[in-house]
């Protein structure tokens, strides 16, 4: 079992929907009423444009795997090996995520495999977004 | 900023570099202040601008008994330094103090009183990044070159060659930690790390620091070291999650800070006689060669692999080692200033015979800032 304990984000009023939609199973994403802009993470205004007309999305949850490393050593609450990975949503921003469901290796994670999001309960209060290749 | 209107007077290192167990980190600072102006003949009176980054610039005034009319304390991770060289250039022309003090130092390996770097569970980071088990920056400066290998079809031995080539250098330098040659070999054969690097693709972890004394060319004639001037200076951030990086194949603070450090020197590539690009991880330097324009995108590995940057090559690069080999405290921007000083200055261990011009390339952060300096030791 690893030591220790994952970190665990502490929402702030402008993340808060972001939270409350991963509690829910639902990746929110924001997007801007002028100029369309889709983007994370969350902010109550574009960082496009600079418009505060924005409105929160709901995203398809389908990603693709844009890099990755594998941290061979212990951190708190993770066994190595295990992969820290960015994603790029269909949406088009990319976040920093876990893969599961998959071996965390480098014949298993293949740059541009298609993904699809999961939600792994952490708290009554958090989940945290995560992905597994798609349709698994 | 005007060029060479300011110079390097005076420059050192801490008296040790490596493991000091018996300093703390502002004694650090101040060991290399100490140095740095004994080497140039000042006292702490003789100093009225101070900048410095990991101590504030209060808590070194203060502690090496300074009354400064100029404070910097810019902190955007080890290219802080290369920052308050462009400030201090401008806040010298502009008549806000005569000569500045810039300090670093680490107590990178020891740890006796470092400041803490608390990772803030409701920053963007901390909600965003932290949740998925990164763990200081081999998890996180390493994230993107996946994209970069797969981009451009670069190999992990051509990865390690970096790490090989700036063994070489480190092996003509007597202060550098790691003098001993390897091979691609012994870099893909060494521990792993987090895939795919290993452990002799990452930086050291060392204890030191470093200290710069600035003023006016004018002045700098009056002083008995030789002055190296600063041709030209650039800066920019692009931000702290390498998640939100724009491009994980280019770093946009390298291309606005190289660009802008370029045009004020009004000096071209071939002009450049030796370069410093800080190494924190082997593909800095590809990075670095290619966001400031020796290298086309995805060329900068062959380059290196044709040994072009290696000793005796058309481009030295990381003369001292670099953060690979010499030392690494943190923050080892100042590091890579040191050498290119000593370069200018004719002093280095691993001299390049009749250089003129050194282009010095920092990265603070994760990619998040970038600092350059462009150094000449021709008097204006």
């Amino acid at each position: 079992m690893a030591e220790g304990k994952r970190p665990l984000p502490k929402p702030t009023p402008e993340t808060q929907h972001f939270w409350e939609g991963a509690k829910a199973g639902q990746l929110k994403l924001q997007s801007c009423n002028e100029c369309s802009k889709t983007y994370f993470p969350p902010r109550p205004f574009c960082p496009g444009c600079g418009s505060r007309d924005v409105k929160v999305v709901n995203a398809s949850g389908k990603a693709k795997l844009h890099s990755y490393v594998i941290h061979a050593r212990p951190a708190p609450g993770f066994d190595p090996p295990y992969a820290i990975a960015v994603v790029e949503l269909a949406e088009g921003p990319r976040m920093m995520t876990n893969i599961v469901g998959c071996p965390q290796t480098p014949e298993a994670l293949q740059l541009d495999m298609d993904l699809e999001v999961t939600f792994v309960k952490q708290t009554d209060d958090i989940a945290l977004p995560m992905f597994k290749p798609a349709g698994t | 900023m005007k060029q060479k209107s300011v110079a390097v007077v005076g420059a050192a290192e801490t008296t040790e570099l490596g493991k000091i167990p018996g300093m703390s980190q502002i004694q650090l600072h101040a060991d290399a202040a100490l140095n740095a102006m004994k080497d140039c003949g000042l006292k702490p009176k003789d100093i009225d601008g101070i900048a410095t980054a990991g101590e504030t610039p209060q808590a070194l005034a203060q502690y090496l008994g300074i009354t400064p009319t100029y404070a910097d304390g810019t902190a955007v991770g080890g290219c802080s330094f290369m920052l308050h060289v462009r400030h201090a250039a401008a806040a010298i022309n502009e008549g806000l103090c005569k000569t500045v003090l810039i300090t670093h130092g680490e107590s990178g390996k020891s740890r006796v009183a470092p400041t803490p770097r608390p990772p803030y569970p409701d920053s963007l980071a901390g909600q965003f990044e932290a949740p998925y088990g990164v763990f200081g920056p081999p998890t996180m400066f390493t994230i993107p070159v996946m994209r970069y290998l797969k981009k451009y079809n670069i190999t992990q031995e051509q990865l390690a060659m970096v790490a090989v080539v700036q063994r070489e250098w480190a092996a003509k330098n007597p202060r550098a930690t790691f003098r001993d040659p390897i091979t691609v070999d012994d870099v893909l054969n060494s521990r792993m790390i987090a895939y795919p690097f290993r452990i002799l693709m990452c930086c050291l972890v060392t204890d030191g620091g470093g200290a710069l004394i600035l003023t006016s060319a004018e002045r700098a004639k009056d002083f008995p070291t030789k002055p190296v001037y600063i041709v030209g200076t650039g800066e920019s951030v692009e931000g702290p999650m390498i998640s939100q990086m724009e491009d994980f194949t280019s770093s946009k603070a390298f291309r606005v800070s190289g660009k802008k450090a370029f045009e004020e020197a009004g000096i071209a590539h071939k002009d450049v006689d030796h370069m410093m690009i800080y190494d924190a991880f082997a593909h800095l330097p590809l990075y670095g060669l290619e966001d400031l324009g020796f290298c086309k995108p995805g060329e900068a590995a062959a380059f290196i692999g044709e040994r072009h940057s290696a000793p005796g090559g058309k481009l030295p690069i990381n003369t001292n080692g670099g953060g690979l080999s010499y030392m690494h405290s943190g923050m080892y921007g100042m590091y890579a200033l040191q050498e290119s000083v000593r370069q200018m200055r004719g002093i280095a261990p691993a001299q390049i015979p009749g250089a003129k011009i050194s282009v010095c390339h920092g990265v603070g952060g994760m990619f998040a800032a970038s600092g350059t300096i462009i150094f000449s030791n021709e008097a204006p």
